[in-house]
């Protein structure tokens, strides 16, 4: 979709590229993060798409067209573009700063209006009270959200954000990047999208472009980025807490053991109890006839007892779902100190057992450091040489 | 009661003053105005001739007024306007356009870059950034420009009729020659009220002009 070719660009008087033959490519749908240190230009990398910055050589196309033969102003209003909170108009409304590519366009009013509201809906911003405020009457994260709907505003297949949730504080950024990534699930755009931050990157791209002084160094997925870094600067880039952050990126679906073993509501108590002692379970869960989670029974309690499970069960109040992340997932397990966890989803309906040991050995799966250039050390002592 | 007296005494001859240093300033005014803000703008686009109008503008504004009106003498006889309401108009047009420039130039210059971005990225073209972005947001501070030129106009407007333009001004004169108090207290309170009338009103047409959104803070 978006496609760079052999992209240099050199500053006039300057002897050093500060964009030096990059190639990669975008395709449709996609959320590409560029992220680098400061100063590795991947604003610069950005801004060359919409020809904020015109290129050196190369070629940068969209959909297989040059951009540096479209028609500036035209190439410009079909991208969306969401820059830091502060690129609203402060001397326009909410409703302004929406409508001014629609406005561009030439859309008619009626058309507008409508579109407003169905972005301020999207941001869940309710539009009878946004609608006509200005930017300096909002917070910083009702702000951010006007901007990135502004980019989206005339539904443009490409959009260019740098640094969108750079000015908020951690927590709201982590609700705007949640919600972002709702809308992206349904919008599809190919996004091009600049970072600073590690863990945002993680989070958001499909794929990150590592950029180092005007180089790219490695175009991946996030996955392939935490697990094969292609070099000490990458590496180092993606931090030594790199197997943590593949928490972040995997799901509890991906770690859970599947179907656990399970009993009804309606099981005899003693048949249960029977089977428990020959499995040498203390505990098990329960459920009702829709597989819906309703607690958990002690062995102690269930041996002696003449009836049904029912009566015995204790509730369950501590769960996770299944596309929730490991992170979030371990940081519940650790602070009810917990080694098991119970995955069940919307409906409440028992998906997954998560403990401890399959949590680590999932994280450390095909990550190379458990070895690496150490071999397996499995012995004690000192090597003397 | 001196000064009440000189006014309910000369009341007609007040109003014809008033409204000559009225016509003039007004007539100034505008051109500067319609001079002013299309160069501030202009320089905006041109970093040399930004340097050189400012230079110039700048010493024209240290040359003593009075000096100024003398010299408009000489160069518009030329023409056969040596004296009366047309050198003290093209003075102070002369005057008024250093705020005018100088507050529209920095106004734009310092619209926030990432703003201006935001406009470019988004599709602009340049005239339309200037427009709906640019000037909306350097308005007031194009404006704070304006006030000054009109405060500092009307004040130096007295000066006019010193060169035969008239206006109030020439009672200050007229009294400062007789020695007669009362006469160059009316002459310089209603300088006073005239300007700060006229600058209360320019106030009320900016909080009309210039966004809500700019004047929250």
């Amino acid at each position: 979709m978006i496609t760079f070719e052999r992209v240099t660009k050199i500053y006039p008087g300057s002897d050093e590229p500060a964009i030096d033959n990059v190639s990669f490519e975008v395709p449709e749908g996609e959320i590409c993060v560029v992220i680098g240190p400061s100063g590795c230009c991947k604003t610069t990398l950005m801004r060359m798409i919409n020809r904020l910055i015109p290129i050196t050589s190369g070629i940068i196309s969209i959909k297989g067209q040059n951009v540096a033969k479209m028609d500036v102003i035209e190439l410009r209003r079909g991208i969306g573009y969401a820059i830091q909170q502060i690129g609203l108009f402060p001397h326009m409304t909410v409703y302004d700063n929406i409508a001014t590519v629609p406005r561009l366009l030439k859309w008619d009013k009626k058309r507008i209006a409508a579109r407003v509201d169905e972005l301020l809906s999207l941001a869940g911003l309710e539009p009878d009270i946004f609608r006509f405020r200005y930017p300096r009457e909002l917070s910083g994260g009702q702000a951010q959200r006007i901007g990135v709907v502004r980019a989206l505003a005339t539904d443009p297949p490409v959009m260019l954000m740098d640094e969108p949730f750079g000015a908020i504080d951690p927590i709201n950024r982590e609700v705007l990047q949640d919600e972002f990534l709702k809308i992206q699930a349904k919008v599809k755009k190919t996004i091009i999208f600049v970072t600073h931050d590690i863990h945002e990157a993680i989070k958001m791209g499909d794929k990150i472009a590592l950029l180092e002084a005007g180089r790219l160094v490695q175009y991946d997925t996030p996955e392939n980025l935490l697990v094969h870094p292609k070099n000490r600067f990458v590496k180092d880039f993606v931090g030594a807490d790199r197997a943590l952050k593949r928490l972040d990126l995997l799901k509890v679906k991906d770690a859970m053991m599947q179907n656990p073993v399970h009993c009804h509501m309606d099981d005899d108590a003693e048949v249960i109890a029977k089977h428990m002692k020959e499995n040498q379970l203390t505990f098990l869960l329960v459920t009702d006839q829709n597989e819906k989670l309703k607690g958990y029974v002690n062995f102690y309690e269930l041996k002696d007892h003449l009836g049904k499970v029912r009566d015995l069960v204790k509730p369950m109040t501590i769960t996770v779902k299944p596309e929730q992340n490991l992170k979030e997932a371990l940081s519940k397990m650790l602070s009810y100190d917990i080694g098991i966890v119970v995955a069940v989803d919307d409906d409440s309906r028992l998906k997954g057992v998560l403990n401890t040991r399959t949590l680590l050995s999932v994280v450390g799966d095909t990550y190379d450091e458990r070895g690496g250039v150490w071999g397996k050390i499995t012995q004690q002592g000192s090597i003397s040489s | 009661m001196e000064v009440w007296h000189f006014i309910t005494q000369n009341r007609q001859e007040l109003m014809i003053l008033f409204g000559q240093h009225a016509y003039i300033v007004s007539i100034a005014i505008v051109i500067a105005i319609f001079t002013g803000v299309p160069i501030g703008i202009w320089i905006n686009f041109n970093k040399k001739a930004a340097e050189i109008v400012l230079y110039i503008a700048g010493i024209i504004m240290t040359v003593p007024s009075i000096a100024l009106f003398g010299i408009m003498i000489p160069i518009l006889s030329v023409f056969g306007h040596g004296i009366g309401s047309v050198p003290a108009i093209v003075a102070l047009v002369l005057y008024a356009q250093l705020p005018i420039i100088r507050n529209t130039y920095a106004a734009l210059k310092n619209v926030d870059k990432n703003i201006i971005d935001a406009g470019v990225g988004m599709g602009m073209t340049r005239s339309q950034v200037l427009l709906k972005v640019q000037l909306p947001m350097a308005l007031s501070v194009i404006f704070a420009g304006v006030r000054v030129a009109v405060v500092m106009s009307i004040g130096i407007g007295a000066i006019a009729a010193y060169i035969g333009a008239g206006g109030l001004g020439h009672y200050i004169f007229m009294g400062i020659n007789q020695t007669y108090d009362a006469m160059i207290k009316v002459g310089a309170i209603c300088v006073a009220i005239m300007a700060i009338v006229v600058d209360y009103i320019f106030g009320i047409i900016e909080n009309r002009l210039v966004s809500k959104g700019l004047r929250l803070s």
